[in-house]
């Protein structure tokens, strides 16, 4: 019997971008018909391993070899060819086209389209029966939701021929329902024996869906077993290389006083969207809200109002006095002034500024303290510098130069930044925007560790998260929003993400039982709300 | 490491760039038969080679740090403030109608004046882009380009008019009184017995322009608002975050540029011309902006860059005179180039002398 050659085999491929090397000396061995995960933390290599094997980028030594054959992948077109597909973390599709344009675009038989698109329509149809992958190829990319994107992106590949995809973090902006969705596609392309690469730093998709796992640490392929053969605690400290706490470790509230009363808030955007509708939540000291939903149905906003930087209408109470609603545009100072701190969703546009050095971001929206000032025209830059110093050594944020431009800073310790300036203040309340979003694991136990202590202090917390997983193990209470308003508030111990999910697509009586096709439609105008907005 | 290290990127590429400039400079004049020594000889000869070519360049030296300036401190907001020449001839306005209206005793006395009325005029006339871009958001690079049209307008308008000398054809004003005369560097130097020459155009406000560097890095790395104004020149989105008004940081970092744009009048029209002219900007405000990017957006590297565009300017006027087989266009010429390879084509030999870097420490690593 000759054993089956593996669809895709890397032997000893390194990579190098100046000084740092991303990958070295990797190889790894896919056999045909399975789902093979790769896992590791941001920055670990996986993205540089299979842009390789895309064509992106050249390794510096190594040989590719695809079904057996050593193949040479100078660019996408060369991965095209040879059978591979991407499905990238960002869909790169044309929002303004119908999903037929999309999967024909780039694969055009001649300067007419015509014909191709009446290929391709059949060609979606056949594709849709084989592998349950169905999608109206008329609609509008702008007009589906994400999840429909993604089997757009999938259906791209398909058409291209590729019997091999590679998934660079499909779950990222899916809701748990659009997942599991996902994965019974991905179970089923498997069955018809295509090959799967399955690239992802969650732990329970790996172990859910794939059937061999490689985990990759600091550019290495630290190991491969078989799915069946391990577990997650075994997978985290192989990502790490060191024992992780998985779950939060915390004790119950003990909620004191009220500090946050909003009531009836309602926002419009400047293009005329009711964004957040009649909005009411209280806070008390010593209290954690999780706000849950999929990106873009409103929870952006209303940090942005907190914030201080959008203009809203209905009533805030601080403390138990009102705060300026109209969004001028210095309120974020009036803001920090009575007590409020954020931590904002986007870390790299809004929390830091990039090319600042570490000590001049730690005095960002606190350049009017007066401790910062040496008089009335100058600021104390080494009062600043020491200041961040001793921030950074009680955060942990490596290395603790205050000198160190932020975007030099992993993501982790860039995270670390902003929550060393808004926890040190001290705040009464702290808004937290997708805390750990594209945090190494090591750093997620940290931060979250930050963020309890604060609730325990007496202080009242607003965490906005797309992480369920995150929003469960933190929150006190969780409240979940959905095209802007918030369906319901459950307790973490009472609820679970079955339930969540529900809520999140809009659906209230989660007791009652739903088609999934009625899931799925819910979900596509829980995505459209994201999308008109923009950042989902 | 990372990065190039701070010396190689603010002093060693530029010098690369310089010496690349002239390399193909000299290709340009040895393809017209010229020998590109004898060139690069007259020039530098013309620029430093007696105190009258120094007294030359130090004028020029002096007006590209204002506009290189004013450029620099808009940059530093990311407003790409191309108004320079319509500011600097609104400044020029300023100075003139103070030194115009009053019989001033002594240059003292004069100059404060002056340079308030140079940097209200220069100030007024960026407020109006300023206010265009912070409200309405109209573009500064449009707009600031049609002020400096209807700057130069403006003044034509007047000094056919309101502000003719009576009794003459030419569009200029009156001379201004005696006592507003700025001491020379000729006045300045003599009574520590240097002598120099007497009708070079250096003059005290090259002072002031050292003065104007000093202050602009005290107020863009020192300062609060100079804080923001650099953060909002980073990352305009952050500023809204961190409770920094968009319209404020805009509006203020366009008044000092055009402030400081203004003041190149002080030199040209009250220490050179002691009169209003029309076109004394003479193209300084676009200089400023090849000076402000060579020298990095930062007063130290302007005061070099404009110390060069001196140079170049003088000892160009120079090699006119030296050589008559090399026209005014091919100085031209050969200032572009240098412009271009110092100021469009950093980024060609930065990269490169970074992997040089790179290779280099890595070796020393291993």
């Amino acid at each position: 019997m000759t054993e089956t050659a593996p669809a895709i085999e890397l032997k000893g491929i390194s990579k190098s971008f100046g000084p740092v090397q991303a990958n070295k000396d990797i190889s790894i061995r896919v056999m045909p018909g399975t789902i093979h995960g790769i896992i590791g933390e941001n920055g670990a290599g996986k993205s540089t391993l299979m842009s390789i094997l895309y064509g992106f980028y050249r390794a510096d030594s190594g040989e590719i070899f695809i079904n057996g054959r050593k193949t040479e992948i100078p660019d996408s077109q060369a991965a095209i060819r040879a059978g591979i597909g991407m499905v990238f973390q960002h869909f790169k599709l044309v929002k303004v086209f119908s999903v037929l344009e999309n999967v024909v675009l780039g694969a055009e038989d001649g300067e007419m389209l015509t014909p191709s698109l009446v290929k391709a329509r059949d060609e979606l149809t056949s594709l849709a029966r084989d592998y349950g992958l169905n999608v109206d190829p008329d609609a509008l990319i702008e007009e589906i939701g994400v999840g429909m994107q993604q089997r757009v992106e999938i259906l791209k590949a398909l058409y291209r021929q590729a019997d091999i995809l590679i998934l660079d973090e499909p779950t990222g902006v899916l809701t748990p329902a659009e997942a599991d969705q996902l994965f019974r596609i991905l179970a089923r392309l498997k069955d018809e024996g295509k090959t799967i690469i399955l690239i992802t730093h969650k732990l329970r998709e790996i172990m859910e869906i794939t059937d061999t796992v490689s985990v990759m640490r600091r550019g290495e392929m630290t190991a491969t077993v078989k799915t069946a053969d391990t577990n997650p605690t075994d997978l985290a400290e192989r990502m790490v290389g060191r024992k992780v706490l998985l779950r939060v470790d915390k004790t119950p509230a003990k909620p004191r006083e009220t500090i946050v009363q909003v009531r009836n808030l309602n926002v419009t955007d400047s293009a005329g969207v009711h964004r957040v509708k009649d909005v009411s939540f209280e806070i008390r000291g010593g209290e954690i809200l999780g706000l849950a939903g999929v990106a873009g149905n409103g929870q952006s906003e209303l940090l942005e109002v907190l914030g201080g930087y959008e203009a809203a209408t209905g009533e805030v109470l601080v403390n138990g006095s009102p705060i300026d609603l109209t969004g001028a545009h210095s309120d974020g100072q009036s803001r920090r002034a009575r007590s409020i701190a954020h931590v904002p969703e986007d870390r790299q546009h809004e929390g830091l500024i990039m090319n600042f050095q570490a000590w001049e971001n730690m005095a960002f929206g606190y350049h009017h303290d007066p401790a910062y000032q040496r008089n009335r025209l100058l600021m104390d830059n080494t009062t600043i510098r020491a200041d961040t110093r001793a921030k950074m050594e009680r955060f942990d944020v490596r290395p603790p130069d205050p000198d160190l431009a932020a975007k030099s800073f992993s993501g982790g310790n860039q995270q670390k930044l902003v929550l060393a300036r808004e926890i040190e203040r001290n705040p009464d309340l702290l808004l937290v925007g997708q805390p750990t979003r594209g945090v190494d694991i090591g750093a997620i136990e940290f931060i979250h560790q930050q963020i309890i202590a604060l609730r325990d202090a007496g202080k009242a917390i607003l965490l906005v998260s797309v992480e369920l997983d995150e929003i469960l193990g933190l929150s006190d209470r969780i409240a979940v929003m959905f095209d802007g308003r918030i369906m319901g508030e459950r307790l973490p111990h009472e609820t679970d993400e079955k339930e969540l999910g529900l809520l999140m697509a809009g659906i209230t009586d989660t007791e009652a039982d739903h088609s999934v096709a009625e899931v799925e439609a819910q979900l596509a105008e829980a995505g459209g709300a994201a999308r008109k907005e923009g950042r989902a | 490491m990372t990065e190039l290290p701070r010396w190689a990127d603010v002093v060693l590429v530029p010098l690369i760039n310089i010496a690349l400039a002239f390399i193909v400079a000299g290709l340009v004049v040895l393809a017209i038969g010229q020998n590109p020594f004898d060139m690069m000889y007259f020039m530098v000869k013309g620029a430093l080679g007696s105190s009258s070519g120094i007294g030359y360049t130090l004028y020029y030296t002096t007006n590209f740090i204002f506009t290189g300036l004013a450029f620099a401190v808009a940059m530093n907001a990311k407003l790409f403030n191309i108004g320079g020449e319509g500011q600097a001839a609104l400044g020029g306005l300023g100075a003139a109608l103070v030194l115009l209206a009053v019989d001033w005793p002594h240059w003292t006395l004069a100059l404060p004046v002056a340079v308030i009325g140079a940097a209200v005029f220069g100030a007024g006339w960026a407020a109006i882009p300023a206010y265009l871009q912070a409200k309405r958001g109209s573009h500064i690079v449009i707009t600031t380009i049609m002020f400096n049209f209807i700057g130069a307008a403006v003044i034509g308008y007047l000094l056919n008019g309101a502000l003719k000398k009576p009794g003459q054809q030419v569009p200029e004003s009156r001379s201004f009184s005696d006592g507003a005369s700025l001491p020379t560097f000729h006045e300045m130097l003599e009574p520590f017995g240097i002598a120099f020459n007497k009708s070079a155009p250096a003059n005290v406000s090259f002072l002031l322009a050292i003065a104007a560097a000093v202050l602009v890095w005290l107020l863009i790395w020192r300062s609060r608002i100079g804080y923001e104004i650099r953060a909002f020149g980073n990352s305009p989105g952050a500023t809204l975050y961190a409770g920094i008004s968009s319209v404020r940081v805009t509006i203020i970092a366009m008044l000092i540029s055009g402030a400081l744009a203004g003041m190149m009048a002080i030199n040209s029209v009250m220490g050179q011309q002691e009169r209003l002219i029309k076109d004394f900007v003479e193209g300084a405000g676009f200089i400023g902006i090849a000076v402000s990017l060579m020298g990095r957006n930062h007063p130290f590297g302007i005061v070099l860059a404009a110390f060069l565009f001196g140079m170049l300017n003088q000892g160009g006027f120079e090699l006119m005179w030296e050589m008559p087989e090399i026209s005014r266009e091919m100085v031209l010429v050969i200032q572009a180039l240098i412009i271009i390879f110092t100021g469009a084509l950093v980024n060609m030999t930065r990269d490169p002398i970074e992997r040089i870097f790179l290779r280099l420490h890595k070796k020393r690593a291993a």
